[in-house]
Order: structure tokens, then sequence, then C-alpha cells
């Protein structure tokens, strides 16, 4: 038997931590949103189906960037130093997964802000003239917009696996500790992606691809989580009962009904149907995986907050 | 270098908490927020059972996780001793550091930047012990150089049996328990 007394009693810290409340986990669901919409467009840039007049790539672009300033606002709110925010891009340090990310974040607009330019909105082309220009000339360089689409893809992967990287390098807690996060956080943030422009997509062809690409996302999403569980599982006394929160404790009904089984299987065998015509494309596939990938979040970083040496090892 | 750290004699340690106050006093810690605290541990079965009070607070670690978490270079080690702290003028608040640090020795200052325990520095600059330290009716604080061979705390650490907390973090505390 082993029974702890502390004195200590330091708001967001005791009992249980619990200083990131709903901004963390929505910019991180937004972030890897954006970061499948990147690689999805910019795969569509690589592969020449910008040549169709009504790819997506020519939206996801101002998309991923409404949703991107979102996600960083809702970051923004989460400082407790408001005002000192510029002191992140006055350095560089090279072991915070957090420093990489703000840069990351500020290297991705100009590169949206590129992609924007293949079909430019009526407001850029009046207010700076020289879009005009750029955008003639990129259309006369399709070597260029391939390329562009491979820069695009690129950052984009940067983005989704960043944001699983920033939890899992913060050892201290268990649930964290896990080499595969940020694969979890890429491919949740490319089936959401998949899901979104599955339901806005004004392309047939495109949003048949991305019903498919999205069951093939779900499919792995499933494995991942799997050897996710399974890792922790396998890992130290701490980290099995860590995952035990997941599993069977405190986060279990959540992550059993809403991530697994609303998130990520009943909207898998409704698409599943729907691919093979035995039903008709419905929106409400699509809007569960999209929940379902927020609800992830949520419980990942939660439950991850509530993970902790101390406190599982008595 | 030297590297500065703590031994605590947790036989003569009776949990009276004057090093809390003294730190609250000290360093001006806003109410409701404790920069080290006592934590009493009791192990074993009923009747043969064994209680450790112990004096808690930053670890100071020679391989701090929220030194390498901080994004802006706030958390840091200070020239003096590889004392673990916080720029306040640096700090954004961004949390990271509290995350990483297994202790949770960190917490938000209503100000908004993070606090934690500073070994006192202003004080160990001057070449005085930190205020807990310096007040402990019992003497079971020690503080001094790890790594010099004949300082105090070196001879204690050689002489006693001892443990830190969570060495298996991996973070390198520098704050040891004799037993």
């Amino acid at each position: 038997m082993i029974e702890i007394t502390t004195t200590r009693h330091n708001p967001l810290i005791d009992p249980s931590l619990h200083i990131w409340g709903w901004e963390i986990p929505v910019y991180l669901f937004l972030g890897g949103m954006v970061a499948g919409m990147m690689l999805i467009s910019g795969y569509f840039m690589f592969s020449g189906r910008y040549k169709e007049t009504n790819c997506s790539c020519y939206y996801l672009p101002i998309m991923s960037f409404i949703l991107l300033s979102l996600g960083m606002f809702a970051l923004f709110l989460d400082l407790e130093h408001k005002f000192y925010v510029w002191r992140l891009y006055t350095t560089f340090q090279i072991t915070s997964p957090m420093s990489w990310g703000s840069w990351i974040l500020i290297l991705v607009y100009p590169i949206l802000f590129a992609n924007m330019l293949m079909r430019p909105h009526r407001l850029l082309l009046e207010k700076i003239p020289h879009v005009k220009k750029w955008h003639e000339y990129l259309h006369a360089h399709p070597l260029l917009i391939r390329n562009l689409g491979v820069v695009t893809m690129f950052f984009g992967a940067a983005i989704g696996l960043y944001t699983g990287v920033l939890l899992s390098s913060l050892g201290a807690r268990p649930l964290w500790s896990s080499s595969i996060l940020w694969m979890l956080f890429l491919v949740s943030g490319l089936s959401g992606a998949a899901a979104f422009v599955h339901v806005i997509a004004k392309n047939v062809y495109e949003r048949e691809l991305l019903a498919k690409a999205d069951n093939g996302f779900l499919i792995l999403e499933l494995f991942i989580i799997a050897v996710f569980l399974i890792g922790l599982s396998s890992n130290s006394d701490v980290h099995a009962k860590a995952v035990d929160l997941l599993l069977i404790g405190k986060f279990a009904s959540i992550f059993w009904v809403f991530v697994i089984g609303m998130g990520i299987v009943i909207p898998l065998f409704i698409q599943l149907l729907a691919v093979n015509h035995k039903i008709r494309h419905t929106p409400i596939a699509p809007l569960m995986v999209i929940i379902g990938g927020l609800i992830l979040r949520f419980v990942i970083v939660a439950a991850g907050q509530y993970s902790h040496w101390y406190a599982l090892t008595n | 270098m030297a590297r500065f750290g703590m031994v605590i004699d947790t036989a003569k340690c009776v949990g009276c908490q004057d090093c809390v106050v003294a730190c609250k006093t000290e360093n001006n810690v806003p109410e409701g927020f404790c920069r080290d605290w006592i934590k009493t541990e009791v192990t074993g079965t009923f009747p043969t059972l064994h209680m450790e009070i112990r004096s808690e607070r930053c670890n100071h670690c020679s391989d701090a996780p929220c030194v390498s978490a901080c994004p802006t270079g706030a958390s840091h080690y200070h020239d003096v001793g590889g004392i673990v702290l916080v720029d306040h003028e640096e700090c954004i608040g961004c949390k990271a550091c509290i995350a990483s640090c297994p202790y949770d020795a960190r917490f938000v200052h209503p100000e908004g930047y993070v606090d934690k325990c500073t070994f006192c520095v202003h004080r160990v600059e001057k070449g005085m012990d930190p205020a807990c330290v310096s007040v402990c009716p019992t003497h079971c604080m020690h503080f001094g150089d790890l790594d010099d061979p004949d300082s105090e705390v070196n001879k204690l650490l050689n002489s006693r049996k001892h443990h830190a907390l969570l060495p298996e973090a991996g973070t390198k505390p520098n704050i040891f328990y004799l037993t």
C-alpha cells in the first residue's frame, strides 16, 4: 500500500493537471484538417487535376487559410501572457516542437497565398495589382504548379505530424509518450479533410475519389489507434495504466462511443455501402468523421493531462 | 561549473511547513499558490508501515524537459550552478513546460507567466542559502554544489542512503532525499 498526501493545491495543477482547455484540442483539430486539405489540394495540383475548372484545389487554399487562422486564434486565446506572443518569433529553439510549429505555421501562409494565385479572389485582383500578373505567370508554367503542389503537400504533412509531435515530446504525460501519435494525428487530419472535401466538392469524380480515400484513411486510423494502444499497454506499468484511461477508465465511454464507434466504425460502414452503390452518398457519414476527429483531440489532450507518473504509480 | 542541488534528510523532517511559509514570504508567492510543498508518503501494510515526509519543489533537473519544451527560451539554465529559471519577460504562458514537468512543480502566476522555485537565486548569488533551507528548524535541508566533492551535500550523499524523485523519468533531478 502506498498513500500519498500533499499540501500542494496549485490551480490548474492539482488534483490533476488541466492546464489546456478547449483551445488546444480545437487548434490541433483545425491544424490537422488544414494539413489534410493541403495534402489533398497539393496532390490535385501535382497530378494535373487543376486543369479541371471545378477542381477543389481552387477553393481549398482559402478555406485552409481561414481554418488555420481560426486555429491560431484558439492557440492565442490559450496563452496566459498574450501580449508576449511575438516572443515566439524572436528566437528558434531547436529542441522545442512548439517553436518548430510556430515557424512552420508562419511559413505555411505564403504557400497558401501562392496556392490562392491559382484562381485569385476578385478582391485580391482589385487590391493587389501584381496578383493578375502572378496568376498568369503561374498558369503559363505547368511545372511550377506541379512543384507548388509538392511544396504544399510537404508543408501540409509538416503541420499534421507536428501536432502529434507536440504532445508526444512531453514525456511527463505517459499517455502521450508514443512515437506513433504524430501518425495518428496526421491520418486523422487527412481523414477529416477528405470527409470535408467529400461534402463540399463540386466535382463528382473528386467526391467519389475522396469517399474511397476516406474509407482507406479510416481503416488506417483504426490500425494506428490499435498500434498506439498496444504499444502503450506493453510498455511500463505507468504507460499501461495511462492507456487504461482510454480502454476501461475515466475516458473510456467517450473514446469508444464517440471516437471509435461514431467517429470511425459507423461512418466507415456507411461510406463503404455508399461507394459500393448500395446506398446514396450522405453528408451524415463525413460529418461524423469530422466530429469524431475533433473529439479524438479532446480525449487525447484531456486524458493525457490526467495521466501522470505519480498519480498512476500510487 | 557548479551544479547546485539540495539534500533533505527525511529522518529529520517533521513536515512543519516552515519551508513553505519562508518561500512564500521571501518570494512573494501569490495567495493560493506554492513553489514548495510537503508530501507525506506512507508505504507498507499495517502494522509494518513506513512514513516519509518530504519537502518538495522544482528538482532543477540537469536534463530539464521544461527547458527543452520552451518555445521562446524563457525557461533556461542559469549561469550560477545550472539553476533552472523562467525569464518572466520572455514567457508567453503557453504552458508546454508545465505539461513537460513530471513533478508538476510549475504553475501559472496570476500575472500570466509561469512560475516555480528558483532556489532563491537572488540569495544564492550573494552566498546565502535558499530561504527554505535557512529557516528549517530541524536542519534537515542542505544546499550546495553537487559537483564539489568536499561540499556538505556531497559528503551527506556519500555517507547516507538516498533517493531522488522519479529517476525513471530521466530528467536527472538535483534534489536528493536521505532515508
